[in-house]
Protein backbone atom coordinates (compact mmCIF):
# COMPACT_ATOMS: atom_id res chain seq x y z
CA UNK A 1 0.00 0.00 0.00
CA UNK A 2 1.21 3.44 -0.85
CA UNK A 3 0.68 6.15 1.64
CA UNK A 4 1.24 9.14 -0.57
CA UNK A 5 -0.25 11.85 1.53
CA UNK A 6 -0.10 15.13 -0.26
CA UNK A 7 2.51 16.74 1.92
CA UNK A 8 3.82 20.15 1.08
CA UNK A 9 7.49 20.69 0.45
CA UNK A 10 9.85 21.93 3.17
CA UNK A 11 10.50 25.66 2.93
CA UNK A 12 14.22 25.24 2.23
CA UNK A 13 13.50 23.00 -0.76
CA UNK A 14 10.94 25.45 -2.13
CA UNK A 15 13.42 28.31 -1.90
CA UNK A 16 16.25 26.30 -3.47
CA UNK A 17 14.05 25.11 -6.34
CA UNK A 18 12.66 28.60 -6.96
CA UNK A 19 16.13 30.13 -6.85
CA UNK A 20 17.40 27.51 -9.30
CA UNK A 21 14.59 28.23 -11.76
CA UNK A 22 15.13 31.97 -11.37
CA UNK A 23 18.82 31.46 -12.17
CA UNK A 24 17.76 29.70 -15.38
CA UNK A 25 15.26 32.30 -16.52
CA UNK A 26 16.48 35.75 -15.45
CA UNK A 27 19.31 35.94 -18.03
CA UNK A 28 16.85 35.17 -20.83
CA UNK A 29 14.42 37.79 -19.57
CA UNK A 30 17.25 40.33 -19.53
CA UNK A 31 17.75 39.71 -23.27
CA UNK A 32 14.19 40.92 -23.78
CA UNK A 33 14.86 44.06 -21.74
CA UNK A 34 18.10 44.90 -23.56
CA UNK A 35 16.43 44.64 -26.98
CA UNK A 36 14.64 47.90 -26.11
CA UNK A 37 17.54 49.83 -24.59
CA UNK A 38 18.61 53.21 -25.94
CA UNK A 39 22.21 52.68 -24.84
CA UNK A 40 24.47 51.89 -27.80
CA UNK A 41 28.01 51.61 -26.57
CA UNK A 42 27.93 49.57 -23.39
CA UNK A 43 25.81 47.07 -21.49
CA UNK A 44 24.65 49.63 -18.93
CA UNK A 45 22.08 48.46 -16.39
CA UNK A 46 19.45 49.72 -15.81
CA UNK A 47 18.94 50.89 -19.41
CA UNK A 48 18.82 54.68 -19.56
CA UNK A 49 15.74 54.59 -21.80
CA UNK A 50 13.57 52.32 -23.90
CA UNK A 51 13.00 52.51 -27.64
CA UNK A 52 11.68 50.50 -30.60
CA UNK A 53 14.16 52.17 -32.95
CA UNK A 54 16.52 49.18 -33.16
CA UNK A 55 13.82 46.83 -34.39
CA UNK A 56 13.46 48.99 -37.50
CA UNK A 57 17.24 49.16 -37.96
CA UNK A 58 17.53 45.39 -37.67
CA UNK A 59 14.66 44.87 -40.10
CA UNK A 60 16.58 46.84 -42.74
CA UNK A 61 19.87 45.01 -42.33
CA UNK A 62 20.52 42.74 -45.35
CA UNK A 63 23.28 40.76 -43.59
CA UNK A 64 20.86 39.70 -40.85
CA UNK A 65 18.29 38.57 -43.43
CA UNK A 66 20.89 36.65 -45.42
CA UNK A 67 22.12 34.85 -42.32
CA UNK A 68 18.56 34.08 -41.26
CA UNK A 69 17.61 32.69 -44.68
CA UNK A 70 20.72 30.50 -44.81
CA UNK A 71 19.96 29.16 -41.33
CA UNK A 72 16.37 28.37 -42.26
CA UNK A 73 17.42 26.63 -45.49
CA UNK A 74 20.13 24.58 -43.80
CA UNK A 75 17.84 23.60 -40.94
CA UNK A 76 15.04 22.58 -43.34
CA UNK A 77 17.21 20.36 -45.51
CA UNK A 78 19.09 18.88 -42.53
CA UNK A 79 15.76 18.14 -40.80
CA UNK A 80 14.41 16.42 -43.92
CA UNK A 81 17.49 14.21 -44.19
CA UNK A 82 17.44 13.46 -40.46
CA UNK A 83 13.72 12.58 -40.61
CA UNK A 84 14.27 9.96 -43.32
CA UNK A 85 17.42 8.44 -41.85
CA UNK A 86 16.26 8.61 -38.23
CA UNK A 87 12.92 6.95 -38.99
CA UNK A 88 14.52 4.18 -41.05
CA UNK A 89 16.98 3.48 -38.28
CA UNK A 90 14.28 3.55 -35.58
CA UNK A 91 12.09 1.17 -37.59
CA UNK A 92 14.94 -1.28 -38.04
CA UNK A 93 15.99 -1.19 -34.38
CA UNK A 94 12.52 -1.43 -32.87
CA UNK A 95 10.76 -3.77 -35.31
CA UNK A 96 13.44 -6.38 -35.84
CA UNK A 97 16.10 -8.13 -33.86
CA UNK A 98 19.53 -8.49 -35.34
CA UNK A 99 23.12 -8.82 -34.38
CA UNK A 100 24.68 -5.48 -33.50
CA UNK A 101 21.55 -3.55 -32.50
CA UNK A 102 23.35 -1.96 -29.55
CA UNK A 103 26.12 -0.81 -31.86
CA UNK A 104 23.59 0.94 -34.08
CA UNK A 105 22.17 2.88 -31.11
CA UNK A 106 25.70 3.87 -30.12
CA UNK A 107 26.49 4.94 -33.68
CA UNK A 108 23.44 7.21 -33.76
CA UNK A 109 24.14 8.78 -30.37
CA UNK A 110 27.89 9.26 -30.87
CA UNK A 111 27.74 12.52 -32.88
CA UNK A 112 25.97 14.22 -29.98
CA UNK A 113 27.79 12.42 -27.15
CA UNK A 114 31.22 13.53 -28.28
CA UNK A 115 31.98 17.25 -27.97
CA UNK A 116 30.91 19.26 -31.04
CA UNK A 117 34.43 20.42 -31.70
CA UNK A 118 35.48 16.82 -32.41
CA UNK A 119 32.68 16.32 -34.93
CA UNK A 120 33.54 19.67 -36.47
CA UNK A 121 37.26 19.20 -36.84
CA UNK A 122 36.83 15.60 -38.04
CA UNK A 123 34.48 16.73 -40.81
CA UNK A 124 36.70 19.64 -41.73
CA UNK A 125 39.81 17.54 -42.07
CA UNK A 126 37.85 14.94 -44.05
CA UNK A 127 36.61 17.65 -46.43
CA UNK A 128 40.13 18.92 -46.93
CA UNK A 129 41.49 15.39 -47.45
CA UNK A 130 38.81 14.71 -50.04
CA UNK A 131 39.19 18.17 -51.63
CA UNK A 132 35.54 19.06 -51.07
CA UNK A 133 35.08 22.86 -51.11
CA UNK A 134 32.89 24.44 -48.42
CA UNK A 135 29.33 24.95 -49.58
CA UNK A 136 25.73 24.93 -48.42
CA UNK A 137 25.88 21.13 -48.59
CA UNK A 138 28.90 20.77 -46.32
CA UNK A 139 26.95 22.61 -43.60
CA UNK A 140 23.91 20.39 -44.19
CA UNK A 141 26.08 17.27 -44.06
CA UNK A 142 27.32 18.14 -40.58
CA UNK A 143 23.94 19.24 -39.25
CA UNK A 144 22.03 16.21 -40.52
CA UNK A 145 24.56 13.92 -38.84
CA UNK A 146 23.80 15.11 -35.33
CA UNK A 147 20.09 15.75 -35.98
CA UNK A 148 19.45 12.06 -36.72
CA UNK A 149 19.59 11.26 -33.02
CA UNK A 150 16.65 13.46 -31.97
CA UNK A 151 14.37 12.05 -34.66
CA UNK A 152 15.59 8.55 -33.82
CA UNK A 153 14.91 8.96 -30.08
CA UNK A 154 11.37 10.19 -30.63
CA UNK A 155 10.57 7.57 -33.27
CA UNK A 156 11.98 4.67 -31.24
CA UNK A 157 9.93 5.68 -28.20
CA UNK A 158 6.77 5.77 -30.31
CA UNK A 159 7.49 2.55 -32.22
CA UNK A 160 7.69 0.78 -28.87
CA UNK A 161 4.08 1.76 -28.19
CA UNK A 162 2.74 0.74 -31.61
CA UNK A 163 1.49 -2.75 -30.95
CA UNK A 164 2.82 -5.42 -33.26
CA UNK A 165 -0.64 -6.98 -33.45
CA UNK A 166 -1.96 -3.89 -35.25
CA UNK A 167 0.54 -4.42 -38.03
CA UNK A 168 -0.21 -8.14 -38.18
CA UNK A 169 -3.95 -7.45 -38.30
CA UNK A 170 -3.45 -5.09 -41.22
CA UNK A 171 -1.42 -7.72 -43.06
CA UNK A 172 -4.00 -10.44 -42.26
CA UNK A 173 -6.72 -8.24 -43.73
CA UNK A 174 -4.85 -8.20 -47.00
CA UNK A 175 -2.91 -4.93 -46.92
CA UNK A 176 0.53 -5.06 -48.43
CA UNK A 177 3.59 -3.65 -46.71
CA UNK A 178 3.24 -0.20 -48.24
CA UNK A 179 -0.46 0.05 -47.41
CA UNK A 180 0.28 -0.98 -43.83
CA UNK A 181 2.94 1.69 -43.61
CA UNK A 182 0.66 4.33 -45.13
CA UNK A 183 -2.50 3.57 -43.14
CA UNK A 184 -1.32 1.99 -39.89
CA UNK A 185 2.27 2.87 -39.05
CA UNK A 186 2.42 6.46 -40.31
CA UNK A 187 -0.69 7.72 -38.44
CA UNK A 188 0.66 6.12 -35.27
CA UNK A 189 4.14 7.60 -35.43
CA UNK A 190 3.18 10.86 -37.18
CA UNK A 191 3.15 13.16 -34.16
CA UNK A 192 6.39 11.69 -32.85
CA UNK A 193 8.05 12.38 -36.20
CA UNK A 194 6.66 15.91 -36.24
CA UNK A 195 8.02 16.51 -32.74
CA UNK A 196 11.38 14.97 -33.63
CA UNK A 197 11.51 17.09 -36.77
CA UNK A 198 10.84 20.28 -34.84
CA UNK A 199 13.54 19.50 -32.30
CA UNK A 200 15.96 18.66 -35.11
CA UNK A 201 15.10 22.00 -36.72
CA UNK A 202 15.71 23.84 -33.45
CA UNK A 203 18.99 21.99 -32.92
CA UNK A 204 20.25 22.80 -36.42
CA UNK A 205 18.99 26.39 -36.32
CA UNK A 206 21.03 26.99 -33.16
CA UNK A 207 24.16 25.01 -33.97
CA UNK A 208 27.39 26.97 -34.05
CA UNK A 209 30.38 24.80 -33.17
CA UNK A 210 30.20 22.31 -36.04
CA UNK A 211 29.20 25.09 -38.43
CA UNK A 212 32.35 27.11 -37.73
CA UNK A 213 34.29 24.17 -39.15
CA UNK A 214 32.07 23.23 -42.09
CA UNK A 215 30.75 26.61 -43.20
CA UNK A 216 33.79 28.33 -44.67
CA UNK A 217 32.90 31.97 -45.35
CA UNK A 218 29.13 31.49 -45.15
CA UNK A 219 27.34 32.93 -42.13
CA UNK A 220 24.35 31.21 -40.61
CA UNK A 221 22.53 33.23 -37.96
CA UNK A 222 24.52 31.71 -35.05
CA UNK A 223 27.77 32.37 -36.92
CA UNK A 224 26.65 35.96 -37.44
CA UNK A 225 25.99 36.22 -33.68
CA UNK A 226 29.35 34.70 -32.84
CA UNK A 227 31.06 37.30 -35.05
CA UNK A 228 29.17 40.03 -33.22
CA UNK A 229 30.17 38.59 -29.87
CA UNK A 230 33.86 38.49 -30.76
CA UNK A 231 33.98 41.76 -32.73
CA UNK A 232 30.90 43.82 -31.82
CA UNK A 233 29.81 46.22 -34.54
CA UNK A 234 26.34 47.40 -33.58
CA UNK A 235 25.35 46.07 -30.19
CA UNK A 236 21.67 47.10 -30.26
CA UNK A 237 21.15 45.08 -33.46
CA UNK A 238 22.68 42.05 -31.76
CA UNK A 239 20.29 42.57 -28.83
CA UNK A 240 17.27 42.53 -31.13
CA UNK A 241 18.49 39.48 -33.06
CA UNK A 242 19.12 37.64 -29.77
CA UNK A 243 15.55 38.31 -28.66
CA UNK A 244 14.11 37.13 -31.97
CA UNK A 245 16.21 33.95 -31.84
CA UNK A 246 14.88 33.17 -28.35
CA UNK A 247 11.30 33.58 -29.55
CA UNK A 248 11.88 31.54 -32.71
CA UNK A 249 13.36 28.60 -30.79
CA UNK A 250 10.63 28.62 -28.14
CA UNK A 251 7.87 27.90 -30.64
CA UNK A 252 9.07 24.49 -31.93
CA UNK A 253 9.90 23.42 -28.37
CA UNK A 254 6.41 24.26 -27.12
CA UNK A 255 4.85 22.57 -30.16
CA UNK A 256 6.98 19.44 -29.70
CA UNK A 257 5.97 19.33 -26.03
CA UNK A 258 2.25 19.47 -26.80
CA UNK A 259 2.59 16.86 -29.55
CA UNK A 260 4.24 14.27 -27.32
CA UNK A 261 3.10 15.05 -23.78
CA UNK A 262 0.93 11.92 -23.53
CA UNK A 263 3.85 9.76 -24.61
CA UNK A 264 5.99 7.64 -22.37
CA UNK A 265 9.00 9.65 -23.37
CA UNK A 266 8.71 13.33 -23.95
CA UNK A 267 10.49 14.94 -26.81
CA UNK A 268 13.70 16.75 -26.11
CA UNK A 269 14.53 14.80 -22.98
CA UNK A 270 17.66 13.58 -24.67
CA UNK A 271 19.07 16.63 -26.36
CA UNK B 1 -4.37 -38.31 -41.60
CA UNK B 2 -3.89 -34.85 -40.10
CA UNK B 3 -1.73 -33.92 -43.05
CA UNK B 4 -4.52 -34.82 -45.41
CA UNK B 5 -6.97 -32.58 -43.54
CA UNK B 6 -4.72 -29.55 -43.21
CA UNK B 7 -3.52 -29.59 -46.79
CA UNK B 8 -6.63 -28.14 -48.45
CA UNK B 9 -6.87 -25.46 -45.75
CA UNK B 10 -3.25 -24.54 -46.28
CA UNK B 11 -3.85 -24.37 -50.01
CA UNK B 12 -6.77 -21.99 -49.47
CA UNK B 13 -4.93 -19.73 -47.13
CA UNK B 14 -2.10 -19.11 -49.55
CA UNK B 15 -3.25 -16.15 -51.56
CA UNK B 16 -2.18 -15.52 -55.12
CA UNK B 17 0.68 -13.11 -55.52
CA UNK B 18 -0.21 -9.46 -55.55
CA UNK B 19 -0.38 -7.81 -58.92
CA UNK B 20 1.69 -4.82 -59.90
CA UNK B 21 5.23 -3.77 -59.16
CA UNK B 22 4.45 -2.40 -55.69
CA UNK B 23 2.63 -5.57 -54.75
CA UNK B 24 5.42 -7.82 -55.92
CA UNK B 25 7.98 -5.72 -54.09
CA UNK B 26 5.90 -5.85 -50.91
CA UNK B 27 5.63 -9.67 -51.17
CA UNK B 28 9.32 -9.97 -51.82
CA UNK B 29 10.22 -7.90 -48.76
CA UNK B 30 7.79 -9.87 -46.61
CA UNK B 31 9.35 -13.17 -47.67
CA UNK B 32 12.89 -11.83 -47.28
CA UNK B 33 13.00 -9.92 -44.01
CA UNK B 34 16.78 -9.67 -44.29
CA UNK B 35 16.44 -7.59 -47.42
CA UNK B 36 13.91 -5.38 -45.65
CA UNK B 37 16.33 -4.91 -42.76
CA UNK B 38 19.06 -4.03 -45.22
CA UNK B 39 16.83 -1.47 -46.93
CA UNK B 40 15.93 0.09 -43.57
CA UNK B 41 19.38 0.11 -42.05
CA UNK B 42 21.46 0.74 -45.15
CA UNK B 43 20.99 4.50 -45.62
CA UNK B 44 21.47 5.60 -41.98
CA UNK B 45 24.38 3.25 -41.37
CA UNK B 46 26.10 4.29 -44.58
CA UNK B 47 25.58 7.97 -43.75
CA UNK B 48 26.86 7.73 -40.18
CA UNK B 49 29.51 5.15 -40.99
CA UNK B 50 31.04 6.95 -43.95
CA UNK B 51 30.54 10.59 -43.10
CA UNK B 52 30.88 10.49 -39.34
CA UNK B 53 32.95 7.50 -38.30
CA UNK B 54 35.04 7.79 -41.46
CA UNK B 55 36.00 11.40 -40.71
CA UNK B 56 36.60 10.57 -37.08
CA UNK B 57 39.00 7.76 -37.94
CA UNK B 58 40.75 9.92 -40.54
CA UNK B 59 41.26 12.52 -37.83
CA UNK B 60 42.61 10.02 -35.32
CA UNK B 61 45.04 8.62 -37.88
CA UNK B 62 46.42 12.10 -38.41
CA UNK B 63 47.38 12.33 -34.75
CA UNK B 64 50.08 9.77 -35.52
CA UNK B 65 51.62 12.03 -38.14
CA UNK B 66 53.80 14.95 -37.24
CA UNK B 67 54.45 18.43 -38.50
CA UNK B 68 57.76 19.52 -39.93
CA UNK B 69 59.01 22.41 -37.81
CA UNK B 70 60.71 24.19 -40.69
CA UNK B 71 58.38 23.82 -43.64
CA UNK B 72 55.16 23.63 -41.59
CA UNK B 73 54.02 20.72 -43.77
CA UNK B 74 52.59 17.50 -42.45
CA UNK B 75 55.03 14.60 -42.43
CA UNK B 76 53.01 11.48 -43.30
CA UNK B 77 55.02 8.95 -41.32
CA UNK B 78 53.85 6.99 -38.31
CA UNK B 79 55.28 8.56 -35.18
CA UNK B 80 54.48 9.24 -31.54
CA UNK B 81 56.22 12.62 -31.72
CA UNK B 82 52.93 14.51 -31.69
CA UNK B 83 51.83 12.73 -28.54
CA UNK B 84 55.16 13.58 -26.89
CA UNK B 85 54.46 17.19 -27.84
CA UNK B 86 50.99 16.86 -26.31
CA UNK B 87 52.56 15.91 -22.98
CA UNK B 88 54.71 19.05 -22.88
CA UNK B 89 54.18 21.17 -19.76
CA UNK B 90 52.22 23.94 -21.45
CA UNK B 91 49.80 21.47 -23.03
CA UNK B 92 49.44 19.44 -19.84
CA UNK B 93 48.48 22.68 -18.08
CA UNK B 94 45.67 23.14 -20.59
CA UNK B 95 44.43 19.60 -20.04
CA UNK B 96 44.55 19.85 -16.24
CA UNK B 97 42.84 23.25 -16.30
CA UNK B 98 40.03 21.96 -18.51
CA UNK B 99 39.44 18.77 -16.54
CA UNK B 100 39.42 20.73 -13.25
CA UNK B 101 36.91 23.19 -14.65
CA UNK B 102 34.73 20.36 -15.97
CA UNK B 103 34.78 18.64 -12.56
CA UNK B 104 33.92 21.80 -10.59
CA UNK B 105 31.18 22.72 -13.06
CA UNK B 106 29.74 19.22 -12.73
CA UNK B 107 29.66 19.35 -8.90
CA UNK B 108 28.01 22.78 -8.80
CA UNK B 109 25.52 21.81 -11.50
CA UNK B 110 24.48 18.81 -9.42
CA UNK B 111 24.05 20.97 -6.30
CA UNK B 112 21.86 23.51 -8.11
CA UNK B 113 19.95 20.93 -10.15
CA UNK B 114 19.08 18.60 -7.27
CA UNK B 115 16.46 20.77 -5.49
CA UNK B 116 14.75 21.61 -8.78
CA UNK B 117 14.67 17.94 -9.80
CA UNK B 118 13.51 16.80 -6.36
CA UNK B 119 10.72 19.34 -6.19
CA UNK B 120 9.59 18.51 -9.74
CA UNK B 121 9.67 14.76 -9.05
CA UNK B 122 8.04 14.66 -5.63
CA UNK B 123 5.92 17.73 -5.01
CA UNK B 124 4.92 19.22 -8.38
CA UNK B 125 1.54 17.87 -9.49
CA UNK B 126 -0.70 18.45 -12.50
CA UNK B 127 -0.34 21.95 -13.87
CA UNK B 128 2.77 22.65 -11.80
CA UNK B 129 4.45 19.57 -13.19
CA UNK B 130 3.96 20.92 -16.73
CA UNK B 131 5.21 24.36 -15.68
CA UNK B 132 8.32 22.83 -14.13
CA UNK B 133 8.91 20.72 -17.20
CA UNK B 134 8.68 23.65 -19.60
CA UNK B 135 10.62 25.78 -17.11
CA UNK B 136 13.50 23.36 -17.51
CA UNK B 137 13.10 22.65 -21.23
CA UNK B 138 12.91 26.23 -22.48
CA UNK B 139 16.27 27.34 -21.06
CA UNK B 140 17.77 23.99 -22.05
CA UNK B 141 16.79 24.47 -25.69
CA UNK B 142 17.32 28.23 -25.88
CA UNK B 143 20.03 29.34 -28.21
CA UNK B 144 23.47 28.59 -26.83
CA UNK B 145 24.95 31.85 -28.13
CA UNK B 146 22.07 33.94 -26.84
CA UNK B 147 22.64 32.45 -23.39
CA UNK B 148 26.32 33.37 -23.55
CA UNK B 149 25.40 36.82 -24.82
CA UNK B 150 22.99 37.29 -21.92
CA UNK B 151 25.83 36.61 -19.51
CA UNK B 152 28.06 39.05 -21.31
CA UNK B 153 25.41 41.67 -20.54
CA UNK B 154 25.16 40.53 -16.94
CA UNK B 155 28.85 40.21 -16.13
CA UNK B 156 30.02 43.37 -17.90
CA UNK B 157 31.57 46.03 -15.69
CA UNK B 158 28.57 48.35 -16.14
CA UNK B 159 26.09 45.44 -16.06
CA UNK B 160 23.47 44.25 -13.63
CA UNK B 161 25.79 42.47 -11.17
CA UNK B 162 27.91 45.52 -10.52
CA UNK B 163 24.70 47.55 -10.24
CA UNK B 164 23.21 45.13 -7.72
CA UNK B 165 26.38 45.06 -5.61
CA UNK B 166 26.51 48.86 -5.68
CA UNK B 167 22.88 49.14 -4.55
CA UNK B 168 23.62 46.76 -1.68
CA UNK B 169 26.78 48.71 -0.79
CA UNK B 170 28.79 45.54 -1.32
CA UNK B 171 31.12 46.70 -4.11
CA UNK B 172 34.10 46.12 -1.80
CA UNK B 173 33.15 42.43 -1.71
CA UNK B 174 33.07 42.16 -5.51
CA UNK B 175 36.40 43.99 -5.76
CA UNK B 176 37.95 41.74 -3.14
CA UNK B 177 36.79 38.69 -5.09
CA UNK B 178 38.19 40.04 -8.36
CA UNK B 179 41.49 40.80 -6.64
CA UNK B 180 41.96 37.11 -5.84
CA UNK B 181 44.67 35.40 -7.88
CA UNK B 182 43.68 32.88 -10.61
CA UNK B 183 39.90 33.18 -10.24
CA UNK B 184 39.85 37.00 -10.28
CA UNK B 185 40.49 39.49 -13.06
CA UNK B 186 39.74 42.99 -14.28
CA UNK B 187 36.02 42.35 -14.37
CA UNK B 188 33.83 39.28 -14.03
CA UNK B 189 33.56 38.92 -17.80
CA UNK B 190 37.30 38.36 -18.18
CA UNK B 191 37.83 36.09 -15.17
CA UNK B 192 37.65 32.35 -14.51
CA UNK B 193 34.75 33.07 -12.17
CA UNK B 194 32.81 34.38 -15.15
CA UNK B 195 33.73 31.38 -17.31
CA UNK B 196 32.65 29.09 -14.50
CA UNK B 197 29.28 30.80 -13.97
CA UNK B 198 28.46 30.64 -17.69
CA UNK B 199 29.49 26.99 -17.94
CA UNK B 200 27.22 26.11 -15.01
CA UNK B 201 24.38 28.14 -16.48
CA UNK B 202 24.61 26.64 -19.95
CA UNK B 203 25.09 22.98 -18.99
CA UNK B 204 23.18 22.70 -15.69
CA UNK B 205 19.76 22.05 -17.31
CA UNK B 206 21.19 18.82 -18.74
CA UNK B 207 21.67 17.64 -15.16
CA UNK B 208 18.08 18.23 -14.01
CA UNK B 209 16.23 15.76 -16.23
CA UNK B 210 18.27 12.61 -15.40
CA UNK B 211 18.17 13.39 -11.65
CA UNK B 212 14.43 13.95 -11.90
CA UNK B 213 14.02 10.64 -13.75
CA UNK B 214 15.95 8.84 -10.99
CA UNK B 215 13.99 10.54 -8.20
CA UNK B 216 10.61 9.79 -9.84
CA UNK B 217 11.34 6.15 -9.12
CA UNK B 218 11.98 6.72 -5.40
CA UNK B 219 8.87 5.74 -3.49
CA UNK B 220 7.57 8.34 -1.04
CA UNK B 221 7.22 5.50 1.47
CA UNK B 222 10.98 5.16 1.67
CA UNK B 223 11.38 8.75 2.81
CA UNK B 224 8.60 8.34 5.38
CA UNK B 225 9.98 5.03 6.60
CA UNK B 226 13.32 6.71 7.14
CA UNK B 227 11.83 9.47 9.27
CA UNK B 228 9.60 6.98 11.11
CA UNK B 229 12.75 5.14 12.06
CA UNK B 230 14.13 8.33 13.54
CA UNK B 231 16.17 9.67 10.66
CA UNK B 232 16.61 13.42 10.56
CA UNK B 233 16.09 15.06 7.14
CA UNK B 234 19.88 15.26 6.75
CA UNK B 235 20.26 11.56 7.55
CA UNK B 236 17.43 10.66 5.19
CA UNK B 237 19.12 12.59 2.43
CA UNK B 238 22.52 11.08 3.17
CA UNK B 239 21.43 7.44 3.48
CA UNK B 240 18.27 7.12 1.39
CA UNK B 241 17.72 9.87 -1.14
CA UNK B 242 21.27 10.50 -2.30
CA UNK B 243 22.25 6.86 -2.99
CA UNK B 244 19.03 6.35 -4.95
CA UNK B 245 19.56 9.55 -6.95
CA UNK B 246 23.22 8.81 -7.66
CA UNK B 247 22.71 7.00 -10.99
CA UNK B 248 20.76 10.05 -12.19
CA UNK B 249 23.49 12.40 -11.03
CA UNK B 250 26.12 10.32 -12.80
CA UNK B 251 24.02 10.25 -15.97
CA UNK B 252 23.64 14.03 -15.85
CA UNK B 253 27.33 14.49 -15.14
CA UNK B 254 28.12 12.75 -18.44
CA UNK B 255 26.57 15.73 -20.22
CA UNK B 256 27.97 18.50 -18.03
CA UNK B 257 31.44 16.96 -18.02
CA UNK B 258 31.62 16.15 -21.73
CA UNK B 259 30.14 19.45 -22.85
CA UNK B 260 32.50 21.49 -20.66
CA UNK B 261 35.46 19.44 -21.83
CA UNK B 262 34.92 20.21 -25.50
CA UNK B 263 33.65 23.78 -25.37
CA UNK B 264 35.76 26.52 -26.89
CA UNK B 265 33.31 29.35 -27.38
CA UNK B 266 32.43 30.15 -23.76
CA UNK B 267 36.04 30.56 -22.55
CA UNK B 268 36.81 32.57 -25.69
CA UNK B 269 34.04 35.08 -25.10
CA UNK B 270 33.91 35.15 -21.32
CA UNK B 271 37.17 34.36 -19.63
CA UNK B 272 40.84 35.07 -19.29
CA UNK B 273 43.37 34.46 -22.04
CA UNK B 274 44.46 31.07 -20.68
CA UNK B 275 43.37 28.28 -23.01
CA UNK B 276 41.06 25.32 -22.58
CA UNK B 277 41.28 22.08 -24.61
CA UNK B 278 38.67 23.21 -27.11
CA UNK B 279 40.46 26.50 -27.74
CA UNK B 280 43.77 24.68 -28.11
CA UNK B 281 42.25 22.38 -30.77
CA UNK B 282 40.76 25.36 -32.56
CA UNK B 283 44.02 27.32 -32.49
CA UNK B 284 46.14 24.35 -33.58
CA UNK B 285 44.01 23.51 -36.59
CA UNK B 286 43.34 27.12 -37.56
CA UNK B 287 46.09 29.67 -37.11
CA UNK B 288 48.88 27.21 -36.33
CA UNK B 289 47.85 24.78 -39.08
CA UNK B 290 49.09 21.89 -36.95
CA UNK B 291 46.40 19.31 -37.68
CA UNK B 292 48.32 16.40 -36.09
CA UNK B 293 48.55 18.19 -32.72
CA UNK B 294 44.92 19.31 -32.96
CA UNK B 295 43.96 15.69 -33.62
CA UNK B 296 46.05 14.51 -30.67
CA UNK B 297 44.29 17.09 -28.48
CA UNK B 298 40.88 15.74 -29.49
CA UNK B 299 41.99 12.29 -28.36
CA UNK B 300 42.15 13.61 -24.77
CA UNK B 301 38.40 14.25 -24.36
CA UNK B 302 37.61 11.05 -26.27
CA UNK B 303 39.74 8.98 -23.88
CA UNK B 304 38.46 10.78 -20.77
CA UNK B 305 34.85 10.38 -21.88
CA UNK B 306 35.47 6.72 -22.77
CA UNK B 307 36.69 6.03 -19.24
CA UNK B 308 33.89 8.11 -17.78
CA UNK B 309 31.21 6.28 -19.77
CA UNK B 310 32.69 2.94 -18.80
CA UNK B 311 32.61 3.86 -15.10
CA UNK B 312 29.10 5.31 -15.45
CA UNK B 313 27.87 2.15 -17.11
CA UNK B 314 29.20 0.09 -14.21
CA UNK B 315 27.27 2.32 -11.81
CA UNK B 316 24.05 1.72 -13.74
CA UNK B 317 23.75 5.33 -14.85
CA UNK B 318 22.39 4.44 -18.29
CA UNK B 319 19.11 3.21 -16.84
CA UNK B 320 18.48 6.74 -15.62
CA UNK B 321 18.93 8.36 -19.02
Amino acid sequence: MRSDRSTSAPLGLKIAAAAGLAFLHIPILLIFLYAFTTEEKSYQFPPPGLTLHWFAVTWNRPDVWEALMLSVKVASVATAVALVLGTLCAAAVSQTRFFGRETISLLVILPIALPGIITGIALRSAFSLADIPFSFWTIVLGHATFCIVVVYNNAVARFRRVSGSLIEASMDLGADGFQTFRHIILPNIGTALLAGGMLAFALSFDEVIVTTFTGGQQATLPIWMLEELIRPRQRPVTNVVAMVVVLVTFLPILAAYYLTRDGDQIAGGGK
Amino acid sequence: MTAAVTQPIAAQSILPSRPGLGGRLSDFLWKNPHVLLLVLLGPPVLWLGIIYVGSLLALLVQSFFSIDDFSGLINYEFTFATYRQLLADANLDIIVRTVTMAAVVTVFSAVIAFPIAYYAARYAKGKWKAIFYLGIMLPLWSSYLVKIYAWKLILAKEGIITWAFAKLHLLWLLDAWLALPVIGGNSLSVSYTGTFIVFVYVWMPFMILPIQAALERVHGNLIEASSDLGGTPAQTFRHVLFPLALPGIVAGSIFTFSLTLGDYIIPQIIGSSRLFIGQAVYAQQGTAGNIPLAAAFTVVPIVIMGLYLWAAKRMGAFDAL
